[in-house]
């Protein structure tokens, strides 16, 4: 059987909790448009002050890198150890630095 | 179970043993999908249909604090069913496949709430008890291995300990009022502290979804050990307002600490799980009229995008 979605459009949903910081992912809403998407994360995710700013984004305009490529993608570069501050070797007695 | 299949299982397997989460996109063995969303639904229905015994008394609640309270706590639980179905929504299902899983009857919900919230005091007994036997297992779900379900957990976690607080609050001014108030309070433990400790479900030898659930870390405590948390505390909170346990077995064994309780009738309790509770029949039937008379509400919604868009082109 097949079920008609009547559910509107999924909207990820991500939230600042103070000036200075990061938005981070808090979940996902439904909504018909963007107000519709702001106003029901405001009312789901921030019913205690836990955010300055709300960003909503259509699920489905977001692109995820594949887990499966992780080992690739994220090859730490063992060989470019050169970016590290620890590579350098400090001269004895060297302060602030 | 083919080599591909074998050796992915082991992969993930592994990954679960070193204490890592699951995200949306990792490869999972179709069984850990099918009980998550099985799991997952199940908890987020629980809190949707947990509105129903509380909307009762919004009306009647006897002051305006305890109004605005009510009103906060239930729109919290409406909150918590989002974000619930919000994290099962990753692992490839619609909520409208969801909310149709609900009303045929596959997916169930948790059958404390087949019971009735007959007065005040059960206001109180449900926040004190109800809320927090769900804290209970919802503290320990914080570190369940599927990260959307985990960190909904945490967020649930941080504003459930004002419910639970609120009802215990309840049940304590109660217990200090007059004989009849005291009374009341009594008759809604009495009535309330059972299904509690049903919430946990079966004892551990009985429970048929369980193994796999811990092996996965889908479950990180058994549902004996988290019933046996939730007596612990709850015990000497009722004696300290100067509650009686509904339970003439009940003792605190010296040696280790525990509490030990009288038997569990379990036939009440699937009894109501099979749908013949006091309150199952009009749960469900609630749920489905206010979904269909919500239906126009969603389609005006649409509508009103669609034809925003189409002034954009």
């Amino acid at each position: 059987m097949s079920i008609v979605n009547d559910q509107l459009e999924v909207w990820e949903v991500f939230i600042q909790s103070k000036s200075g910081l990061p938005h981070i992912h808090a979940g996902s809403v439904h909504a018909s448009d963007i107000e519709m998407a702001l106003q029901n994360a405001r009312d789901i995710y921030t019913r205690r002050g836990e955010g300055t700013s709300i960003w909503v984004v259509p699920t489905t305009a977001i692109s995820a890198s594949n887990p499966l490529d992780n080992d690739m993608l994220f090859d730490p570069s063992n060989d470019k150890m050169y970016r590290l501050p620890t590579f350098y070797l400090m001269p004895e007695g060297a302060k602030h630095i | 179970m083919n080599l591909l299949q074998e050796v992915t299982s082991d992969v993930f397997q592994d990954k679960i043993d070193q204490g890592e989460y699951i995200e949306p996109k990792d490869t999972m063995p179709e069984d850990y999908r099918k009980h998550l969303i099985r799991q997952m639904s199940q908890h987020a229905h629980s809190e949707v249909i947990g509105m129903q015994p509380e909307g009762n008394w919004i009306t009647r609640a006897p002051s305006l604090r305890a109004k605005q309270i009510l009103l906060a706590k239930i729109q919290d639980e409406g909150g918590h069913g989002l974000y619930l179905y919000s994290a099962t929504e990753t692992l490839g299902i619609s909520r409208s496949e969801m909310i149709e899983q609900l009303h045929s009857g596959k997916a169930k919900y948790s059958s404390i709430f087949n019971y009735p919230a007959l007065n005040w005091a059960d206001i109180g007994a449900i926040g004190w008890l109800v809320d927090g036997a769900a804290i209970v297992n919802q503290v320990s779900l914080q570190r369940t291995s599927y990260g959307p379900y985990s960190r909904a957990m945490v967020r649930i976690c941080k504003e459930e300990s004002f419910h639970q607080r609120q009802g215990y609050e309840i049940m304590t001014r109660m217990m200090r009022g007059t004989k009849e108030q005291q009374q009341m309070a009594q008759d809604a433990m009495n009535r309330w502290w059972w299904p509690s400790l049903m919430m946990f479900g079966p004892h551990d030898n009985d429970s048929p979804n369980s193994n796999n659930a811990i092996k996965w870390k889908i479950k990180r405590e058994s549902n004996d050990e988290l019933r046996q948390k939730f007596i612990d505390k709850t015990i000497p909170q009722a004696l300290l307002i100067g509650l009686t346990i509904p339970d003439e077995f009940y003792k605190l064994d010296e040696k280790t600490g525990h509490y030990t309780i009288g038997k569990i009738n379990w036939d009440e309790f699937h009894n109501v799980i099979k749908g013949n509770g006091p309150c199952n029949k009009q749960r469900l039937k609630h749920h489905k009229k206010y979904h269909q008379e919500g239906a126009w509400v969603r389609e005006a919604a649409e509508a009103y995008s669609k034809k925003q868009k189409s002034k954009l082109k």
